[in-house]
């Protein structure tokens, strides 16, 4: 079976749907499939729900998709820096449902792993434990926070091999792999697909086996805060 | 009310935070004053981990070199070290949860006697997410809030209880200010050091929690 497509509307032909769930990979503006979201903001699927940390910034990233109104609802833990989202929000046209960071994670992670739910500590007797499950494990209190089983995983690797092995570059792996593994079907965009055989086995941070189709591409890679230091203080 | 530039600046708050850390220890640094900590870590070996995904994190990279896969929590680019190394979200959360990390050095809005912290959100003025906070105060060894003493109408953030959503319950162990240092103690709060021409009556006018 060829997992290589010519390009993201090729890829992501026949998987789109309106309502449908989507797990998208990165964090910020770092790591995130910028071509995959460029290809859904073409196709124009509407009212879909997005559990991905952030929702890119004002016109870049998944912030496109909320440009043109196409999310309905979003799982993040931090959805600062982007005007336009705070505005849909506070209108009430899109709905969120906050996540902290590590849940968030951990819900992807568990639901690539067949686990429905799990306990965490984190939240409790905070607003996100509200409706929540409380069960006591060696006197303190977890809550109860469910695995994310998405329709679509959309994610961004540095390199792949045309099985769809990917290998990630510096924090740019973030949540993709977590993000890659609990979707039914997963999409990668690269920026390199390498021979079969020319990745070390053991450098393989994510096998194939979550990669569905793949597609290889140009990267803008827009940095949101470019901060320095002077050669002086060297 | 005391002066809102009394006592320590935010570089001196930094410093007197960092000798919170002991040599060996890995260590998450919130966004803001505990990100200067970083400068005053001196020679203990304090490996600092960025929940984006890396352990070993370094400085501000010289202009012209920086990486767009290479940024921290707070999205600024950033450098590796020669001990660096990536992982994933769920990893890097899994270290967090699983007490890995010996200390989170947070910013905070507002925090309370009983170790209540509140730094994620104002109802209907600012909506920006928990982040990683929510697990960071819930899995490391300990955590240490360092923030101004007062908010800019001069009103005290040190409180008998928070009245933003929380953050976490009854998880702070010590807050460093501009006026002092003060621990979460049984029945309130309890006054380990007074910055620099700081009286401890001021400190306490300056405090609505309550001092033990």
């Amino acid at each position: 079976m060829k997992k290589v497509y010519p390009d993201a509307d090729a890829a992501l032909d026949g998987l789109l749907f309106d309502g449908m769930h989507i797990a998208a990979g990165g964090f910020g503006l770092c790591g995130i499939p910028e071509l995959l979201i460029d290809a859904i903001v073409k196709a124009g699927t509407r009212d879909l729900t997005i559990a991905s940390n952030n929702c890119g910034v004002d016109g870049f990233g998944l912030g496109k998709l909320l440009d043109t109104k196409q999310i309905a609802k979003m799982q993040s833990s931090y959805v600062g820096e982007n005007a336009e989202f705070m505005r849909q929000y506070l209108s009430g046209e899109l709905e969120l449902e906050f996540n902290p960071q590590g849940t968030l994670a951990e819900r992807m992670r568990a639901g690539g792993a067949g686990i429905p739910g799990f306990y965490t500590k984190t939240g409790v007797g905070t607003q996100i434990a509200e409706g929540k499950e409380v069960k006591q494990f060696r006197g303190e209190d977890y809550i109860l926070e469910e695995g994310i089983f998405a329709d679509l995983s959309i994610v961004k690797a540095w390199k792949a091999d045309d099985t769809g092995n990917l290998v990630f570059r510096k924090t740019a792996r973030n949540f993709n792999p977590p993000a890659a593994m609990c979707g039914k079907v997963c999409v990668a965009e690269v920026e390199e697909i390498v021979p079969r055989g020319s990745i070390d086995p053991d450098h393989i941070h994510l096998p194939g086996i979550y990669v569905h189709r793949l597609i290889q591409g140009e990267h803008e890679k827009r940095i949101e805060k470019v901060t320095t230091r002077n050669r002086e203080e060297a | 009310m005391a002066d809102e530039t009394k006592g320590w600046d935010r570089n001196q708050m930094a410093e007197r935070a960092a000798q919170e850390l002991e040599d060996g220890w890995y260590v998450n640094l919130g966004i803001g004053i505990p990100t200067l900590v970083a400068n005053y870590v001196g020679d203990k070996d304090i490996t600092l981990q960025s929940e984006n995904g890396m352990l070993g994190m370094g400085p501000f990279p010289y202009e012209g070199e920086e990486d767009p896969d290479l940024i921290n929590a707070g999205k600024q680019t950033i450098t590796e070290l020669d001990r660096t190394s990536y992982f994933d979200s769920a990893t890097s959360f899994g270290m967090i949860r699983g007490g890995k990390i010996a200390a989170a050095i947070l910013g905070a809005m507002e925090v309370a006697e009983n170790g209540d912290l509140a730094n994620w959100m104002i109802p209907g003025k600012l909506v920006k997410g928990m982040g990683g906070a929510m697990d960071l105060v819930a899995g490391v060894g300990r955590v240490i809030v360092v923030m101004d003493h007062q908010n800019k109408a001069g009103e005290s953030k040190v409180l008998k209880s928070c009245t933003l959503p929380l953050t976490g319950t009854g998880v702070v162990d010590r807050i460093i200010t501009n006026l002092g240092v003060l621990d979460v103690a049984e029945g309130g709060l309890k006054i380990v050091e007074l910055a620099d021409g700081v009286t401890e009556d001021e400190l306490r006018e300056a405090t609505e929690a309550t001092i033990v």
